[in-house]
C-alpha cells in the first residue's frame, strides 16, 4: 500500500494569493504578507495568534523559518521550511495537513513563496552543493531538459512533428486564453497562435511561449480538522488525497525509458485516486490544475493523469477537450503558462483556484458546479523528478460524487 | 632497454578556417572551443592504447598546457584509465621537448604524446600557416613497427621564435635569419645521425620545423629517396614533429629507413627503420585523410573561443568550478568514464552509483568503462538558454551499446546533423573553465565526424 492517506480528515478554510508577475517593487516579505493578509482576511473567527504551526516552501527565496516568522512577526510559533523542486509548495501544504490530521496542531498555515525577478538572469537558477562538474542538469536547462518529449512524443506515437507542434501552441494559446480571465496572473492579454509558433526559440522546438512564466509571488493556506471546518467558514475545501513520489532517477540511465511519460506522475496519480478512491478520473474531477512548466509537458501529463489515452493526448488537447469550456477543464486559472510560475508558490497557486472555483469565486472563469479537483505538481525534469498530486473537494467524501 | 615504435596515432580535431576567411590559399586546422593540448592528446593516444594497456611511462608534450603549477599528464592518465603504479609527466616547451619525450620513451619504453593549439593574431602568418593536433607514438620492445637505429642532437641558442609564457600569440624575428641558421643546423643533425646509422640516403625524410623558410626548402635541404615531407596540418609547435612522423608512418614501406629531423632552436634527428608489422599496424584514419575532412567554422566564432573578441553570452550565470574532493571521489567517471554495472541484475549505471537502480541490490558492482564505445542517439536537444563557451549547447540522451544511458554534450556537431538514431562515440573535452579549473568530462561526438 502506498499510503494510507488522509482523505476527509482536514480541510482548508481560507487562502490568499498574492499576484504574480514580475514585481520590481516588492520584496519576498511583501509578497508573504499580500498572500497571508488575504488569507487571514477570508477567514471568520480566526486570527494571526490562533495559526499553531507553519510550513514555508521556498526553493531559494530564503533560507529556514525566519523567512517567515521574520515577514509576518510570528510569535515564536515552529516553522518548518520546506523544498522539493517545483513542488515546494506543494510539499508545504502536505506537510501542514499531515500536522493537523495527526492532530499535533489545531490550526497550520502553509506559506508558499519565491522572488525570481531579482538575480537578472533567464529561467530557473540552480543552487548545487560543490560537485565534480558532470552532472547534465547542471548546464542543461529546464526547458532543454523538457524539450526532449517533443521529439521522443512524436517518434513513439507515430505523430506529425507539424500535428505536435500544433497541439504545443493550442496547450500555450489556451492557458494564455484562460490567463486574461485571472486578474492576477502574470500574462492577461490574448496570444495568437501565430505569435507562439513564431516565438524566439529557447530549446528545442519550445520557443518562449512554450514555457512557464519566470514571476515573483506568494500562496498561503489555512488547515484546520475536517470536523472543525464550518466553524471557520461555509464554504471550507476538503482534502481527499495528498501523494508525493520521488523517483530514484532510474529513467535517467535506464535504456527502456521513451520520454514520452513521466513514471512518477503515473505512480503519484495512481496513489492520490486511491485514497480518493477515483477509478475514473476524467469524468469524475470536475477540472485540474496540472505543471504545464513547458507545452509538451501538459501534453504528457494528460495521459500520465489518466485524462487522456496513450498517445491520444495531443488529439485531445487539439480537439479542446481540456479547454475551459472542454469535457476535463486543465489549468481553468491559466496554469504556470500565463499565471506565472513563482515556484515555491506554484503548488498552493493551483489549490487556490480549487478554492475559488469550489466557493464560486473565480470571477469571469467560474466553472459550472464544480466538486472535485486534482492538483498536480512536478519537480525535476523528464529521467528523474518527484511529482505531487492532491484531489480535493467541496463536499466531504462521504457526500462527494454520489 | 632500447624500445622502437609499435604505434602511433595523429589527431586533427574537425574544425576549419576558410581561406578566404583568413586570407590564405589554404584552410587552417583549429580545435574546437572544448579541446585542448590534455583533451587532443587524449583524443591521440586512446586510438593507440588498447583496454588494459599498461605502458611504463607517459611523456606529454606541449607548448599551450592548459595547467601551469599542476601536471596536465595525469589528466591524459586519468583519460586513458592508466594505472597508478607509472609515471606521467608534461614536457612543456617546443618541438624540443615533443623529441625529448620521444627519446625517453624510446629509451625505456612508454607512450610519447604531444599536442598543441596554436594561436596567432588575426591576420598573422600563425593564423594562416599553424595548425592545431596532436600525435601519440607508443614505443615498446615487442611487435615493433620502426625501430630506432640512431638519434643525435645539435642545440644552438638564437633568437627565431619566441613567447612569453603568459601570452597567447607568439613572435619572430626576421624569417631569413632564423632560416640561415636552420639550414646549417639541419645539415649537421642530419649527416651526423645517418653516419651512426650507416645509412647513406634514407627512403624518407620528416621535417619540422617552426621557421615556415626552412619548411618551404626542404626538399633542396635534405635528400629522401622516396618522400620528403612536413605536416600537411600546418605548424603544430610541440605536436608538429609528431603528427609528421605520423603522416610518414601512414606511407612507409616495410623496411624503409625514415630520417626524422625536428629543427627547434637547434636539430634533433631520430633514424627509424620500419619493420615488416608496419603496413598491419597503421592506424585507422590516415593524416591526410583527417586533413580531408573538416567542418567550416565562421571566423568570429574562432576569434571567440581563443578570446581573441568577447561575444555577447546568454543571460545565464556563469558554472561553479568543479570542486577538488568530489572531482577527487569521482576521477573513474569524471576522467575515465567509467560506470558500474550490477553483479546481481547487469543494470549498468551511468555514473556509477552504490545502489542499483534496477534491483536494490547493495555494493555490488563491477566497473564498466564506457569510454572506448559506442553509442546511439535516443533523443537530442538544442539548448539556446544554457550557459556555454559557444552558444547554442547541444545535448543527447545516449544508449550506449552493451547496456547504460547518460545525457551528454554532443560536440563538433552543427544542430542540423544530429537526429534520432544516430551512433556516436565519446571524446573527452573541456566543457568549461571556471575559477582557473577546467572542468574535463566527456562528450558525444557523432560517428561519422571525423
Amino acid at each position: 500500500m502506498p499510503s494510507n492517506g488522509i482523505a476527509g480528515k482536514v480541510a482548508v478554510v481560507a487562502m490568499g494569493c498574492s499576484h504574480f508577475g514580475e514585481r520590481w517593487d516588492a520584496a519576498t516579505d511583501d509578497l508573504i504578507l499580500e498572500a497571508y493578509n488575504e488569507c487571514l482576511s477570508t477567514a471568520t473567527g480566526i486570527s494571526a495568534a490562533d495559526v499553531d504551526a507553519y510550513w514555508l516552501g521556498t526553493l531559494s527565496s530564503g533560507l529556514g523559518g525566519l523567512t517567515l516568522s521574520r515577514a509576518i512577526g510570528s510569535d515564536d510559533k515552529p516553522v518548518t521550511r520546506v523544498e522539493n523542486f517545483c513542488a515546494t509548495g506543494s510539499e508545504a501544504f502536505r506537510n501542514a495537513c499531515y500536522a493537523v490530521a495527526a492532530g499535533a496542531y489545531d490550526v497550520a498555515m502553509a506559506v508558499g513563496v519565491e522572488k525570481l525577478k531579482d538575480s537578472g538572469y533567464s529561467g530557473l537558477l540552480r543552487q548545487d552543493p560543490p560537485g565534480d562538474g558532470t552532472a547534465p542538469e547542471l548546464s542543461m536547462t529546464a526547458p532543454a531538459a523538457f524539450s526532449m518529449l517533443d521529439p521522443a512524443y512524436c517518434a513513439r506515437h507515430g505523430v506529425h512533428p507539424d500535428e505536435m507542434r500544433a497541439a504545443m501552441t493550442h496547450v500555450a494559446w489556451k492557458n494564455h486564453d484562460n490567463g486574461t480571465r485571472n486578474p492576477k496572473a502574470q500574462f492577461r492579454s490574448p496570444v495568437t497562435r501565430d505569435t507562439i509558433d513564431k516565438a524566439p526559440k529557447v530549446a528545442g522546438r519550445l520557443g518562449v511561449f512554450d514555457c512557464s512564466g519566470v514571476s515573483d509571488g506568494a500562496a498561503c493556506a489555512l488547515i484546520v480538522p475536517a470536523e472543525k471546518a464550518l466553524d471557520y467558514t461555509d464554504r471550507p475545501m476538503y482534502v481527499e488525497a495528498l501523494s508525493l513520489v520521488a523517483g530514484s532517477a532510474r529513467a535517467s540511465m535506464d535504456t527502456g525509458y521513451d520520454f514520452t511519460t513521466f513514471p512518477e506522475v503515473v505512480k503519484s496519480a495512481k496513489d492520490a485516486y486511491a485514497q480518493a478512491k477515483i477509478d475514473h478520473p476524467a469524468a469524475q474531477l470536475s477540472f485540474a490544475e496540472v505543471h504545464d512548466c513547458f507545452t509538451p509537458t501538459e501534453i504528457v501529463l494528460m495521459e500520465d493523469l489518466g485524462f487522456s489515452d496513450a498517445g491520444n493526448a495531443w488529439k485531445d488537447v487539439l480537439g479542446g477537450e481540456f479547454d475551459a469550456d472542454g469535457r476535463l477543464p486543465i489549468n481553468p486559472d491559466g496554469g504556470l503558462k500565463s499565471f506565472g510560475h513563482p515556484v515555491g508558490a506554484s503548488g498552493l497557486r493551483m489549490l487556490y483556484e480549487a478554492w475559488l472555483q469550489f466557493r464560486g469565486e473565480a470571477g469571469d472563469r467560474q466553472l459550472s458546479d464544480p466538486h472535485t479537483a486534482l492538483t498536480h505538481n512536478l519537480g525535476g525534469r523528464p529521467g528523474g523528478c518527484v511529482s505531487f498530486v492532491s484531489i480535493v473537494s467541496r463536499r466531504l467524501r462521504a457526500e462527494a460524487r454520489t | 632497454m632500447s624500445a622502437g615504435i609499435v604505434g602511433y596515432a595523429s589527431y586533427l580535431p574537425r574544425y576549419r578556417l576558410e581561406g578566404k576567411d583568413i586570407g590564405s590559399r589554404n584552410d587552417r586546422v583549429v580545435a574546437a572551443f572544448d579541446e585542448d593540448a590534455t583533451t587532443m592528446a587524449v583524443a591521440a593516444a586512446s586510438q593507440l592504447l588498447p583496454a588494459a594497456a599498461s605502458p611504463p611511462a607517459l611523456y606529454f608534450a606541449t607548448s599551450s598546457p592548459p595547467y601551469a603549477d599542476k601536471t596536465n599528464a595525469t589528466a591524459i592518465h586519468a583519460a586513458l584509465g592508466l594505472p597508478p603504479n607509472m609515471l606521467a609527466a608534461d614536457m612543456c616547451g617546443t618541438g624540443r621537448s615533443a623529441f625529448a619525450a620521444m627519446a625517453a620513451a624510446a629509451q625505456c619504453g612508454g607512450v610519447a604524446v604531444a599536442a598543441d593549439v596554436r594561436i596567432g593574431r588575426p591576420g598573422s602568418a600563425d593564423e594562416k600557416t599553424g595548425g592545431d593536433g596532436a600525435a601519440a607514438l607508443l614505443f615498446g620492445e615487442d611487435n615493433v613497427v620502426a625501430d630506432v637505429l640512431a638519434s643525435c642532437s645539435v642545440t644552438e641558442e638564437f633568437l627565431d621564435r619566441w613567447r612569453e609564457p603568459i601570452t597567447a600569440t607568439g613572435q619572430q624575428w626576421e624569417e631569413r635569419f632564423g632560416g640561415q641558421r636552420y639550414t646549417s643546423l639541419i645539415r649537421r643533425a642530419s649527416s651526423a645521425a645517418l653516419d651512426a646509422a650507416g645509412i647513406a640516403d634514407p627512403d624518407h625524410v620528416v621535417l619540422a620545423c617552426p621557421n615556415s623558410a626552412v619548411l618551404k626548402r626542404a626538399a633542396t635541404m635534405v635528400k629522401g629517396q622516396k618522400s620528403v615531407t612536413t605536416s600537411p596540418a600546418g605548424f603544430g609547435g610541440a605536436a608538429d614533429v609528431a603528427i609528421a612522423l605520423c603522416g610518414a608512418l601512414d606511407i612507409a614501406d616495410a623496411h624503409d629507413t625514415i630520417l626524422l629531423l625536428s629543427a627547434t632552436d637547434g636539430c634533433d634527428a631520430m633514424v627509424l627503420r620500419t619493420t615488416e608489422l608496419l603496413t598491419a599496424s597503421r592506424q585507422a584514419r590516415t593524416l591526410e585523410h583527417q586533413r580531408a575532412q573538416g567542418l567550416p567554422i565562421k571566423h568570429l566564432t574562432y576569434l571567440s573561443w581563443r578570446g581573441l573578441v568577447a561575444l555577447e553570452p546568454p543571460r545565464r550565470p556563469e558554472p561553479e568550478r568543479p570542486a577538488a574532493p568530489p572531482a577527487s571521489r569521482a576521477g573513474h567517471w569524471k576522467f575515465g568514464f567509467t560506470g558500474s554495472r550490477c553483479q546481481n541484475c547487469g543494470f549498468v549505471h551511468l555514473p556509477p552509483t552504490r545502489m542499483c537502480r534496477a534491483c536494490g541490490t547493495a555494493d555490488a558492482m563491477d566497473p564498466t568503462p564506457a569510454a572506448g564505445l559506442r553509442g546511439t542517439v535516443v533523443t537530442y536537444t538544442v539548448d539556446r538558454l544554457a550557459f556555454s563557451p559557444s552558444p547554442p549547447m547541444l545535448q543527447a540522451v545516449i544508449d550506449v551499446d552493451g547496456g547504460g544511458r547518460c545525457t551528454l554534450e554532443v560536440a563538433d556537431a552543427r544542430p542540423d546533423e544530429l537526429n534520432v538514431g544516430a551512433r556516436v562515440r565519446f571524446s573527452f573535452r573541456r566543457l568549461f573553465t571556471a575559477d582557473g579549473v577546467h572542468n574535463y568530462f566527456w562528450k558525444a561526438v557523432l560517428d561519422d565526424a571525423e
